[in-house]
């Protein structure tokens, strides 16, 4: 019987990284969740003069995706915003760390998936809204309150499991 | 078509290790000579088809073929030719292949300098090394193609992460590669007995020399990478205890006391069980360390891009090979204990509490590093578990395995005689315990960590010493000669114990008094650190082949000696945009001095970070002496001597390996 106990330890080992591989670890529960969305007021990309500032979409529900024009993550995920999300809730886009100023050329050339999107060159509201990697994005409901961040592009899939659900429930 | 001629060539290198996976193997269930003789030719073919592979990847990089998605993604016209060639293995797909061509590489090795073992062994060796094959290329076949092409063709590629260009990371993925996949060789004979059912001093003395080189790789390519770290990341840390780095300290650590086990069960015949569980742990372990940097299961600094279903292939080939030993290992293992009895105080005994240290250790840190996941998979919520717990639990573990490395090599076999040994090392103990409380006096006081530090180099120091003392007594002539004429064996376990001393040092002294100023820096100004006087001389912009740095020119006086300059640099790189810290530093045997440059602030101003770093140097002296000690150990005599009879007369054999007189272990 002893001589089975490696072959134990191997199968537990094996179940939990077999688990391991359907969890995020990048994934950080967020604080902000349940708190409302911090303050700011930016500039949008492509639109001089105009600002924006979270305060104008009370009593909406909308998404903030954070993303950058390096991030090719952040492009393709700009599809899925097109062609799906967009249609169903207004996508607002926080542009991390353009230090190129490659953003507003990129929208105009490869159309824009955001009604707007802001221009956080510093990256100073990304801190306070506790950005650890692009693309994130955080569901803001009508009284201006985050109800949830996900890390990571959104696929159609997760769209569907993470996104809708919760949507659903914060328009009821 | 070179790109497709080198993906032919991978899809033929499967169908060459499914056939040497299984017939050589069945040839050897069977007592069939042909079947069995064909392992040799095949593995020859195997890697010859995988080296035209790899070959036509390194050109399709070379000539700027960005049409193969591989190269459109990790390279880019304006990469020096050097980095072209590293960015081969820059990917996760490259560095499949790479491991696939170092995997054939062993067993070609193998196959040409194995004439001397038994044609069944041979062939069942073969067998499993083909079988392992067989699950890398089936991975990189199916799930990780680096020859996919791309349409549309790009008319650049994005460029290889900047932190991989750098000199480090030239030679370390294959150094580290050629370790872990060294132990598949270890790995392969262990399965071999296993299903020969013979586990005796014959399959240890086999297995020894392989375990030895890889090991040594291994040594090599965890020293560089963590040079390359201290270098390339900016801020002058050495090991981070990251997941990935955890990786390969594991299959290091289970390398290092399946050495020491192998050196019982050669001499002794003892521990064979428990040498045939290490041998398949530290393979294991090393595959490990693939699924987890290529999972994205722990999140870690080196994981590659993430993708589910390649995960899920790892994790199954890793079930598959690991489970597979396992019951192998239950149903085959000798039920009774062979061997020789020995004492309570003899040289098996200290080398069993060598290994009981050193497997504590790697489940310590297996346990660090897979607790994240462990939690979290339970649902407890996500924790990390940082260098706390890794220093808090690893140096009281490691500590006495240092100490037992005074002892061990001069116990004698079967019974040591204590108080003989006692009375014998008493001054080497007292010594360094003395002088070990009186250093850190010198310096700033009392320093528990820094006494326990010098006291095991001191102890290790010493009593190396008189080992060379005891081999070179009662002798006439000339001691020196007689040091000489000592065996490989003997100089290469010397060797690497004294550089476990020297690392010692440097860890000690790096971690208790290195001293560091973060300092906003005006051109002009200066800054003062451990006697070393900084002068700022401004930045200026200094264009790269593929990227524009911002050099800075920070002049040094030090305390004694000359002035000099080091120009730290920050880097932008043109085709992905990243900003890199690139560290200047000036090496020293006794110190570094470690200048990384911050941010821009106004009228030239610039944030700056400067280190003064005792004994850092000697972390990877000590790895280079650790691996140069396992380089001599392999190369030993008795081993070299069989290979050269087969060479000469392969009649006339004289002296059986095994009685080869007066060796060291």
């Amino acid at each position: 019987m002893r001589r089975w106990i490696p072959l134990l330890l191997v199968i537990a080992l094996g179940a939990f990284l077999y688990l391991g591989l359907f969890l995020n670890p990048k994934e950080v529960p967020s604080p902000l969740v349940g708190k409302p969305a911090p303050e700011f007021t930016l500039p949008v990309v492509g639109r001089p003069g105009e600002t924006f500032s979270p305060a104008e979409l009370h009593g909406q529900v909308w998404l903030l995706n954070i993303w950058a024009p390096w991030c090719a993550i952040c492009l393709k995920e700009h599809r899925v915003f097109r062609e799906l999300i967009g249609p169903e809730v207004p996508v607002y886009g926080l542009t991390w760390k353009d230090l190129d100023r490659e953003a507003a050329p990129l929208l105009a050339r490869d159309g824009n998936p955001y009604v707007k999107a802001v221009d956080d060159v510093e990256g100073r509201v990304a801190i306070r809204y506790g950005v650890t990697v692009t693309p994130e994005t955080f569901v803001i409901d009508r009284a201006g309150v985050i109800r949830m961040k996900h890390v990571g592009p959104i696929t159609p899939q997760v769209w569907e499991q993470k996104f809708r659900p919760l949507l659903r429930e914060l328009r009821a | 078509m070179i790109p497709e001629l080198g993906q032919f060539a991978t899809i033929l290198a499967l169908v060459v290790a499914l056939v040497q996976g299984t017939l050589p193997l069945l040839g050897a269930q069977r007592g069939e000579q042909r079947l069995m003789a064909l392992g040799r030719p095949l593995a020859q073919a195997q890697f010859t088809l995988l080296l035209v592979a790899f070959a036509a990847l390194a050109w399709s990089f070379l000539a700027h073929d960005f049409s193969v998605k591989n190269v459109a993604q990790n390279s880019f016209s304006q990469l020096p030719a050097v980095y072209r060639f590293t960015a081969t293995w820059g990917s996760h797909e490259g560095s499949l292949l790479l491991w696939t061509l170092i995997l054939a590489g062993w067993s070609a090795a193998v196959a040409v300098f194995s004439r001397q073992l038994p044609p069944e062994m041979v062939a069942r060796v073969l067998g499993v090394l083909g079988l392992v094959s067989v699950g890398f290329l089936v991975l990189l076949v199916f799930t990780s193609n680096p020859f996919e092409r791309l349409f549309p063709i790009p008319l650049d590629g994005r460029d290889l992460n900047p932190l991989l260009q750098d000199a480090g990371m030239i030679s370390h993925p294959p150094l580290l590669y050629m370790g872990y996949v060294g132990f598949s060789v270890a790995f392969a004979f262990a399965i071999a007995a296993l299903l020969s059912g013979r586990l005796d001093a014959a399959w240890a003395r086999w297995s020894r020399p392989w375990t030895t080189i890889a090991w040594t790789f291994l040594t090599l390519g965890i020293g560089l990478g963590s040079w390359w770290a201290y270098r390339e990341l900016g801020w002058g840390g050495w090991w981070f205890w990251d997941p990935t780095e955890n990786a390969s300290l594991m299959p290091w650590l289970a390398g290092t006391a399946l050495i020491h086990a192998l050196a019982a069960t050669e001499k002794r015949g003892v521990f064979s069980n428990w040498s045939v569980l290490l041998a398949i742990a530290t393979f294991s372990l090393s595959l490990l360390g693939t699924f987890l940097v290529r999972s994205g299961v722990l999140s870690s600094v080196h994981a590659f891009a993430v993708d589910p279903l390649r995960g899920l292939t790892i994790l199954a080939f890793l079930g598959i090979v690991v489970g597979g030993s396992m019951v192998l290992y239950a149903l085959r293992a000798p039920r009774m204990v062979t061997g020789g009895s020995f004492g309570v105080f003899s040289r098996e005994s200290l080398l069993l509490g060598n290994n009981v240290f050193l497997v504590a250790a790697l489940g310590a840190v297996l346990l660090g590093t897979l607790y994240p996941l462990f939690v979290d998979a339970l649902g407890l919520g996500k924790i990390s578990v940082g260098p706390q717990y890794f220093n808090a639990v690893f140096v009281p573990l490691v500590a006495p395995a240092l100490f037992l490395v005074g002892i061990g090599p001069l116990a004698r076999w079967k019974q040591a005689d204590l108080p003989d040994l006692m009375s014998r090392l008493k001054w080497a103990f007292g010594v360094a315990l003395v002088s070990a409380a009186l250093l850190p006096l010198t310096m700033d006081g009392i320093n528990l960590q820094v006494t326990l530090g010098l006291f095991l180099a001191l102890w290790i120091l010493f009593t190396v010493l008189q080992g060379f003392a005891l081999r070179t007594q009662h002798y006439q002539g000339s001691r020196v000669r007689r040091l000489f004429g000592l065996p490989r064996a003997f100089w290469g376990m010397q060797f690497a114990h004294l550089g476990l001393a020297v690392m010692v040092v440097g860890v000690t002294m790096v971690s208790n008094y290195e001293t560091e100023r973060d300092v906003r820096m005006p051109i002009g100004s200066h800054v003062e650190l451990a006697g070393y006087r900084f002068v700022f001389q401004g930045v200026e912009e200094v264009p790269g082949p593929n990227y524009l740095a911002g050099r800075g020119t920070m002049e040094i006086t030090p305390p004694r000696g000359r002035p000099f300059t080091l120009y730290p640099e920050k880097r932008h790189y043109n085709a992905s945009g990243m900003i890199m810290t690139q560290a200047a530093v000036d090496y020293g045997l006794f110190r570094d001095v470690y200048i990384s440059l911050g941010d821009p602030l106004e009228d030239g101003a610039w944030t700056a970070r400067v280190y003064h770093k005792p004994f850092v140097g000697w972390l990877w002296l000590g790895a280079v002496m650790l691996a140069i000690g396992g380089g001599l150990a392999a190369t030993d005599r008795r081993y070299r001597v069989v290979i050269r009879r087969r060479k000469a007369t392969p009649a006339a054999a004289t002296v059986p390996a095994a009685t080869v007189p007066e060796v060291a272990t």
